[in-house]
């Protein structure tokens, strides 16, 4: 293995499995993260849009973030008495559908994922039922993935980047020098520079804790196990015994995000902290896809190159795509990053 | 409860993944609801209609549990022919007297008996003190009928009551479809009886209100009919507003109990002797029979050698009450100027309690303040701080109030119990050494008493009786970097009891004595020392897999006796056999003749379930042995209170103090007609139905911040979670009013006016109230203008009136107006000052003016 990492004979690959089904939006998370991490409150900004989200994104001082998906529609009477409001000229703004809202602010919402409820209405659809099971507040903890195709570490010139014994990645600060390169190259935002010295900034899996066999604080914190931490192959395990439980009991809608797919789908080769959601990806700011940049580009580039000679570019591109980690080298890494710069 | 309690929220949780159905009932569609099988949003205040509802359908379509209400309730005691129910009398019970405003509760007892409830009886505030201080005599035979016909049985009177709670007007009340109300009422029946159980949770959204005590009973009223009180499963929990609120009023801060919930003496006018103090409250049937033991106990542990029979243990030295003493009529004394001083402890009045403009107007009034906390808080620095000194209206020079401010330990920094609302008793030890000079409350009460005893110690002044003999010989130890710290594992031995001969631990307040060998701080706790071991630092779960062991009796120790659920003699039926296989918890071993089970059983523990007392039988003899609630006179649970609460023996719908609709099920009377009003220039009120003021108010609690933020907006990780005060409101209100989310809006009552950030969402939802669209706000209580973060208070546009039966105030259902921008001047109280302050109580609708009362006496 060239990656660079730490080796260490009988650890195991490690991760979380975050249920967004029992997340009660608490935030003690990201308090907790804060607080073991000694990471500094980065602003008090109120954000609006009727959201209890105010610290708005994954960042250099935020490692853990709870978002906040508004999946509410107004009732029958707010519409009827913004109509009348308007109509008598009060003057002010027409009720804001948080849908829209969410198309506003880039979180990839397709109109078409919004319920029309006047037209439901006069197809003799239950309306009130349809508001009840729009009666949803989604929350979701967000975090580093720790991908098995890790973008940041693709492209971290200076090694500063690392898997970890853990198959965790982590970022030693004396190491980086704050080039940036690992921050574009994250399919999900989740690296960033640090305001005070220009270094990246990320979460750890609070690997200081794991090698004392301690599970990370956010886990530690967590009131209704919404974050659970173990062996990756356990947590992949319990988390396909739970969609199917909740497929079981109606909840149709309940799927994992980042772990359980075949490899040629799998996203970013697999995510050692990956999800159980309930809506579509991009409601939680989750890409559909997603993958290395240099999995994507180079590799893909290069062996299209190589299968072109045999016929079949395109269809093999798309499957080595996702099985591109055992070519992962420095050799592969460095040609990542020079590409990435042109 | 996802909102204010998360990590009790995870046994909700844990339940649901277990097949159980959450069912959140609340104004605002918040985190709790977003968990929910079922969010039922019904307009603030309302809550008495909605439980009324489900009660009558229960009744209506007979799905009660007829063998638990017949044997366990007082469904079949037939009720005094004096009394006559709100359906006779326009929304009144008898006996109500317009001229105090208060009730005559003489007409609502039993028919040939008297019974007092199982904590003693109560005066209103507005009353005054009587010889009668209290009535424990259940005097002659009840008269009962078992088939629960007769028309003044109480099962007949309660459905009368109910009668017209229909789905059709509890929708028009609390503004939600009927079917929702009969889907709720359907899921409780079927997740009820013999096989299952459902337990209710509340917290200040049912007690913060003029008939907060009435919710809490109807709540009882519909778990008796389906049978879920003394079971596993059932219940009512009440979630507290902090850490250990059960223990203070356990052994309370609360003016009128004395610990273990022994009332609080009364002066009269002749001298109150021990005897007549315990002939008042002593019952002569049931557990109270035990009264006297209980009292005689504290005074020995209180007053210690210089407690005898002679001088009744020192009962005369006691102070005794001669008035409503609670917190607002205090500080109300302070604004007319009558207290030097207090001493404020986990309290932060000046932006924490209601009407905080009339708050800090009585601590500007006072000559010395003495503020403990972990933090600067507003009570702390109201003389430079406050709204009012920073428009220049007062003048700090002018506040001649003296402020100690000392630091304190925090949960952490010292060791003690919290007390939770199952009465669980769990010692805490102490992770680290408090900062610099800040010391634990032990350690602040222990030395300040020590210097006040020895202030007094050569007094031979009779009033300083009590000072100079009380017994205060806690030692003092090293305790890391705190050379004096007391020992507060000595206190808890004395609040477990001993005996006063050779100072051994009691294990049981079956201990205790009337002639003095006995001494116990609070006879409930007695126990949590037993066998001189802290019993509450026990942390052993048990195998929670093995039959019963969920139970866990050796984690912590919860009072009494370490029972886990009280009254579970009614687990069993009559027979004294499990309910059902799957509910079973206490019950008779015939073969060795006594109750056995998972917990302690709460019952004397030979006393078989076939028992019948004979007629003259007192005491425990008196209570059958298929009678489980042996705390009341009769052994059954009232469905009907006979006595005990001011305001009715059934839970009644009226309207909150302000509202913006009319009762529609007693058009004569708007709001509760015995709840407290203090009528003063100071603290007006909205009248109902003024059009000023169209919308309604609730407040609440964000997971993100601790009650009004000296422990939260101090924290820079807890202030960029919820950076700003803000209001919650539904998209038509702000569309009719031009406010934009995010943009700020201004909150205005009679009291005065504040400004926020509006926070637009469909999580707020107008609702059609008898062909009216209500709007309801949801307004967080978290800011102040001290810490990191600062913000408008709520506080200052609340109005203080009071439950009659606790004086609790009314946070969750008020009326206000909203609009859009800032507030028009730097003040945010206008009733600070009462002279400047442009105070306008309303006079335009005189006729619906609520029947105010100055109950206020200096």
């Amino acid at each position: 293995m060239s990656e660079i990492s730490i080796q260490r004979e009988d650890a195991q690959r490690m991760g979380f499995f975050t249920d967004t089904t029992v997340c009660i939006g608490c935030k003690a998370c990201e308090v907790a993260c804060k607080q073991w991490n000694d990471l500094p409150a980065d602003g008090a900004v109120f954000r609006g849009k009727g959201s209890y989200d105010h610290t708005g994104q994954l960042g250099a001082d935020t490692w853990r973030h709870v978002r906040f998906i508004e999946l509410l529609e107004p009732s029958e009477i707010a519409r009827e008495e913004a109509a009348r409001a308007l109509a008598n000229g009060a003057g002010g703004q027409l009720p804001q559908i948080p849908a829209s809202e969410l198309a506003e602010a880039g979180a990839g919402v397709r109109s078409e994922e919004i319920p029309d409820l006047v037209s439901m209405a006069s197809q003799e659809v239950d309306v009130a039922r349809a508001v009840a099971d729009m009666d949803r507040w989604v929350f979701m903890s967000d975090v580093c993935k720790h991908c098995t195709n890790a973008g940041c570490m693709d492209a971290c010139p200076t090694g500063a980047l690392i898997r970890t014994e853990f198959e965790t990645v982590i970022l030693q600060p004396d190491v980086c020098n704050g080039c940036g390169y690992c921050i574009p190259s994250c399919p999900f935002g989740v690296v960033d520079r640090s305001h005070d010295d220009g270094r990246a900034s990320k979460c750890t899996l609070c690997y200081d804790r794991l090698e004392d066999g301690m599970e990370p604080a956010c886990a530690k914190a967590c009131p209704t196990d919404s974050i659970q931490f173990g062996t990756y192959e356990e947590l992949v395990n319990l988390a396909e015994r739970r969609v199917a439980k909740l497929h079981e009991k109606g909840l149709d809608r309940a799927y994992l995000y980042g772990a359980g797919d075949a490899p040629e789908n799998a996203i970013a080769g697999g995510l050692g902290a990956f999800f159980l959601l309930t809506e579509p990806p991009e409601r939680y700011g989750l890409p559909a896809d997603a993958d290395s940049p240099i999995q994507q580009n180079v590799v893909p580039a290069t062996l299209a190159a190589m299968a072109a000679a045999f016929g079949a570019a395109a269809s093999v591109a798309a499957l080595f795509r996702f099985r591109a980690r055992f070519l992962t080298g420095m050799a592969v890494a460095a040609a990542g990053v020079e590409a990435w710069r042109s | 409860m996802a909102e204010a309690h998360p990590v009790g929220f995870r046994w909700v949780m844990r339940a649901k993944e277990r097949g159980a159905k959450i069912i959140n009932v609340d104004p605002r569609f918040g985190r709790t609801g977003s968990k929910a099988d079922t969010f039922v949003p019904i307009r603030s205040g309302t809550d008495i209609a909605f439980l009324g509802g489900l009660i009558r359908y229960i009744l209506e379509t007979e799905s009660y549990f007829k063998e638990y209400v017949r044997h366990y309730t007082n469904a079949t005691t037939i009720v005094s022919e004096k009394f006559a129910d709100t359906e006779d009398l326009g929304g009144l019970f008898s006996g109500f007297d317009p001229e105090t405003g208060t009730y005559d509760r003489s007409t609502w007892m039993y028919e040939g008996g008297e019974v007092a409830s199982a904590a003693g009886t109560r005066e209103h505030a507005t009353q005054a003190f009587t010889e009668k201080t209290g009535v424990g005599l259940l005097e002659g035979p009840l008269h009962r009928d078992e088939t629960m016909q007769h028309p003044r049985c109480v099962l007949q009177l309660l459905r009368k009551h109910y009668s017209r709670y229909t789905p059709e007007m509890v929708a028009q009340i609390c503004g939600i479809p009927e079917q929702q109300l009969l889907d709720v009422a359907r899921t409780l029946i079927a997740n009820s009886g013999r096989e299952r159980t459902t337990a209710l949770v509340y917290a200040v959204g049912w007690t913060q209100q003029s008939l907060g005590v009435q919710i809490i009973r109807a709540g009882s009223i519909l778990q008796l009919l389906l049978g879920n009180i003394g079971r596993p499963g059932g219940g009512i929990m009440a979630m507290r507003g902090h850490a250990t609120i059960q223990g203070s009023s356990d052994i309370p801060t609360l003016y009128d109990l004395l610990p273990g919930y022994l009332p609080m003496p009364r002066a009269r006018a002749t001298q109150l002797t021990l005897d007549h103090y315990v002939a008042a409250n002593r019952a002569e049937k049931g557990w109270w029979s035990n009264f006297d033991k209980y009292i005689v106990s504290m005074l020995k542990a209180w007053f210690g050698e210089a407690a005898t029979a002679d001088n009744e243990y020192g009962f005369r030295h006691m102070p005794k009450i001669t008035g409503n003493h609670a917190h607002f009529p205090t500080m109300m004394r302070a604004v007319d100027g009558g207290l030097d001083g207090m001493f404020v402890m986990g309290q932060n009045p000046a932006v924490g309690s209601q009407n905080a403009g009339l708050m800090r107007h009585a601590l500007r009034n006072m000559k010395w303040l003495v503020i403990r906390d972990l933090n600067e808080i507003e009570s702390a620095t109201f003389w430079r701080d406050a709204p009012e000194i920073q428009s220049g209206e007062i003048a700090p020079e002018d506040i001649q109030t003296e402020v100690f401010l000392m630091p304190a330990a925090t949960h952490v920094e010292k060791q003690g119990s919290f007390t939770q609302t199952q009465r669980m008793v769990q010692w805490r030890d102490k992770a680290l050494d408090p900062p610099d000079d800040a010391r634990s409350e032990l350690w602040f009460m222990h030395h300040l008493t020590k210097r006040v005893i020895a202030h007094y110690a050569n007094s031979t002044d009779p009033k300083d009786w009590p000072i100079a003999n009380l017994q205060w010989g806690y030692s003092e130890h090293h305790e890391g970097s705190v050379p004096d710290e007391p020992s507060a594992e000595e206190v808890l031995k004395e609040i477990n009891g001993y005996t006063v001969a050779d100072a051994e631990p009691l294990s049981s307040f079956t201990q205790l004595t009337t002639d003095g060998s006995t001494a116990c701080g609070c006879w409930i706790y007695s126990g949590v020392y037993a066998d001189g071991v802290n019993q509450a630092r026990r942390r052993n779960a048990g195998d929670i897999n093995a039959e019963g062991g969920w139970v866990s009796p050796e984690w912590g120790w919860a009072w009494p006796a370490n029972r886990r659920i009280l009254y579970n003699r009614a687990s069993a039926d009559p027979q004294g056999r499990p309910w059902s296989e799957r509910k079973k918890y206490v019950w008779w071993d015939a073969e060795q003749g006594k109750w056995t089970g998972y917990d302690v059983p709460d019952f004397p523990p030979n006393k078989a379930p076939d028992y019948r007392p004979p007629a003259d039988a007192k005491g425990m003899d008196a209570i059958a042995g298929d009678e489980p609630f042996m705390m009341m006179g009769d052994g059954r649970a009232w469905l009907y209170s006979p006595s005990g609460l001011l305001d009715g023996p059934f839970p009644t719908h009226y309207e909150p103090v302000e509202s913006p609709v009319p009762n529609l099920l007693y058009p004569a009377l708007s709001s509760n007609p015995v709840a407290i009003a203090w009528d003063r220039p100071d603290n007006p009120v909205n009248i109902a139905r003024d059009p000023r003021w169209p919308v309604v108010m609730t407040t609440f609690r964000l997971t993100e911040h601790h009650t009004v933020g000296g422990m939260s907006r101090t924290l820079p990780w807890l202030n960029e979670l919820q950076p700003e005060m803000f209001v919650e409101l539904d998209p038509t209100l702000a569309a009719d009013r031009g406010i934009v989310d995010g943009g700020w809006l201004v909150v205005e009552t009679s009291r005065g006016e504040i400004e926020a950030r509006a926070m637009v969402t469909e999580r707020m939802r107008p609702l059609r109230i008898a062909d009216q669209v209500i709007h309801q706000i949801a307004v967080p209580w978290h800011w102040g203008y001290s810490g990191l973060n600062t913000g408008d208070s709520i506080n200052d546009l609340l109005h203080l009136s009071g439950d009659p039966n606790t004086t609790i105030e009314t946070t969750k259902s008020l009326t206000c107006q909203v609009r859009a921008g800032r507030r028009r001047s730097p003040e945010t109280s206008t009733v600070g000052e009462a002279p400047h302050g442009h105070v306008d109580v309303n006079h335009e609708h005189p006729s619906e003016a609520p029947k105010l009362r100055q109950t206020h006496t200096p």
